[in-house]
């Protein structure tokens, strides 16, 4: 219902105005786009503090910060900003792409089930009611312990560290799409009917130009709300599987697999598992306010709500 | 109203049997085989040896004929043996169970002693300080990660402060109640934190919708004071949805009981759950997780019970 009353809230000036209004969201996008930049600028960060990001020095092992190393050091002698950064590539990496991977199966049944409606339709939304209902980290745990080997895939592809990083992407997608359908097929629903649709229809227009020139335009914006909120949810559970032991596996390192070792530390180094945390902590919240922000410069109608 | 609770009844069952069947498949997938495992303790033993007792035990059969001997025997009440603690599995659970439910009870009931007031005062003056305020609280409660945040508590209460115990369920040799308690509480502080935000703005929405209605502004225009239509107008409408809302938060509740478990060593199910798993215990971890997926589903179910009590209307439109 709520995607069906975006529909009006069009011109992208009118948006950006809406959007500029909430500082909270503005703050969160220059938070975000500095941690970005910092991330992909790592290995420039890592040459100008002269460290290796991967070399182990046990004779430097828990050093306090200081000009060389402005966070200190970690259990190996590592430098611990660096690794943050390079940590923050990867669980960026995985919070957007699982979000845009998850949203894009989302969009695509979502449609099917709002254009196509009968029995695909129901049994769509029993699947989104019925995934929604589930415990879903226990599910996701033993989603990311199966042997993919298992499943007739080679080993390399199936145990490599790379591949842990495509392995969570899709294990997240598969639980992250029921969002993104039920707004796509609520706006698909109400859209489908409406006079220009028809008109369209009645001048002989394929489904296929409809839905891009028509549907999907229309879909966008809800879409776009709920993937901002997602990359937040999949960065949360990205991370809580990788300290479990279960997500991005080493050498690679995400800011969840920074946190496993620094539990059995935590008495003696309990820095060690500040950062990594308030990283993913400022992460999450500014995708979400962000999101949130987006949801009322595209929603003007609702704001008054909120 | 019976048909329809018939039906829900029924399709909530058919969830259940796809879910076994699936987590079942996915159980068969996870590293190692029961035989496998069996047989490394001991170098005596052939491949040829393992050939015969997979075949013995079925386990060379295919998938589904494998599914439908556990369910014909789940359905009779045996479910195996766990393998991490050589007892029958609802042996071990159960106690475990315990454990979680009165994590999960304490949380839940402090979240909402929490959020119903919390969200309650930031609907009467929306865009207010206070609203903004216990908004941004509420992002930091459902964006901080569970795992860290348990482990900052940790810090802060155990490491630096001294004041409660790391982890555990009860001291060695003690068990009396204050003991348990002085353990129970930063597990519960830990999952209460990172669940009353969000009904805090459930709560709030509902509210901000309930005061929209016809009806308080007549009871407003009649001259009745702002608590009066707040606590006896608006707030019965307000709490349906917060009902439904509290019911399908089990699942997620259940997840975050997991995290919270596994960092504070608290022995419950999602401890249970991710031990089962990661040791390998297939039985155990199989039962386990279907346990939790039939409670949560029966919470979803009791929500829809609950909702169509409340709130008649629904019934017109179903």
């Amino acid at each position: 219902m709520r995607a069906s009353e975006t529909l009006a809230s069009g011109r992208p000036a009118g948006l950006l105005r809406r959007f500029r209004r909430r500082p909270a969201a503005v703050a969160s996008l220059c938070v975000l786009v500095a941690i970005g930049a910092l991330c992909l600028a790592a290995p420039l960060v890592a040459r100008l503090l002269g460290t290796d990001p991967e070399a182990i020095d046990l004779l430097g092992r828990f050093r306090p910060p200081s000009l060389a190393h402005p966070l200190g050091t970690d259990e190996l002698g590592r430098d611990v900003l660096v690794r943050l950064l390079y940590g923050g590539r990867i669980s960026l990496l995985v919070g957007l792409g699982g979000a845009l991977v998850a949203s894009a199966i989302g969009v695509v049944i979502g449609i099917l089930a709002g254009w196509r409606g009968g029995l695909f339709d129901r049994l769509v939304m029993r699947v989104t009611d019925a995934v929604i209902a589930l415990p879903l980290l226990p599910l996701l745990i033993v989603l990311a312990a199966v042997d993919l080997a298992k499943l007739g895939l080679p080993a390399e592809l199936a145990g490599g560290a790379a591949a842990s990083v495509l392995r969570i992407m899709v294990i997240v997608a598969l639980f992250g799409w029921t969002t993104v359908a039920r707004l796509t097929r609520a706006a698909t629903l109400s859209i489908k009917n409406r006079e220009f649709v028809l008109a369209a229809r009645a001048l002989g227009a394929p489904p296929r130009r409809i839905l891009r020139a028509h549907i999907l335009p229309n879909v966008a914006a809800p879409v776009v709300v709920a993937t901002t909120l997602s990359v937040g949810n999949v960065i949360l559970a990205e991370s809580v599987l990788s300290f479990l032991g279960l997500g991005i596996q080493p050498p690679l390192a995400s800011w969840g697999t920074m946190l496993t070792n620094a539990q059995e530390l935590i008495f003696g180094a309990p820095a060690l598992a500040l950062w990594p945390g308030l990283l993913i902590f400022v992460t999450v919240l500014t995708f979400n306010l962000m999101g949130d922000g987006l949801q009322e410069a595209l929603d003007p109608r609702q704001s008054r709500h909120r | 109203m019976s048909r329809l609770l018939l039906r829900r009844g029924i399709e909530t069952l058919l969830v259940l049997l796809v879910m076994s069947f699936l987590i079942y498949a996915l159980i068969g997938l996870m590293p190692g085989d029961p035989i496998d495992l069996m047989l490394s303790a001991d170098p005596r033993f052939t491949t040829a040896d393992a050939a015969r007792l997979k075949a013995l035990y079925g386990l060379d059969r295919p998938l589904l004929e494998r599914y439908l001997r556990w369910l014909q025997r789940a359905l009779a009440g045996d479910f195996g043996y766990s393998r991490l603690y050589g007892q029958p599995v609802f042996a071990v659970i159960w106690p475990r169970l315990l454990n979680t439910l009165l994590l999960m009870g304490a949380s839940l009931l402090l979240a909402l002693l929490i959020g119903i007031p919390a969200g309650i005062l930031a609907a009467l003056r929306p865009r207010g300080l206070l609203d903004t305020l216990v908004n941004l609280l509420a992002f930091a409660g459902f964006s901080v990660p569970s795992f860290w945040l348990s482990l900052m508590l940790i810090v802060l209460f155990a490491v630096t402060l001294g004041w409660l115990p790391a982890g555990g369920v009860a001291s060695v040799g003690d068990g009396g109640f204050l003991d348990r308690l002085t353990y129970l509480v930063l597990p519960v502080a830990a999952l209460t934190l990172l669940t009353a935000g969000t009904f805090l703005r459930f709560v709030r929405a509902s509210m901000l919708e309930a005061l929209e209605e016809d009806h308080i502004r007549t009871a407003r225009a009649k001259g009745c004071g702002t608590a009066r239509v707040v606590l006896l107008h608006a707030l019965p409408n307000a709490m349906i949805p917060v009902v439904t809302v509290v019911a399908l938060h089990f699942g997620s509740l259940l997840s975050g009981a997991l995290v919270v478990e596994t960092v504070f060593s608290y022995l419950g199910m999602g401890k249970l759950i991710y031990d089962a798993i990661l040791g390998n215990d297939y039985n155990l971890a199989l039962a386990a997780l279907l346990l939790g997926t039939a409670l949560t589903l029966l919470a979803n179910l009791a929500a829809d019970i609950v909702y169509l009590e409340l709130d008649p209307r629904i019934h017109e439109s179903l």
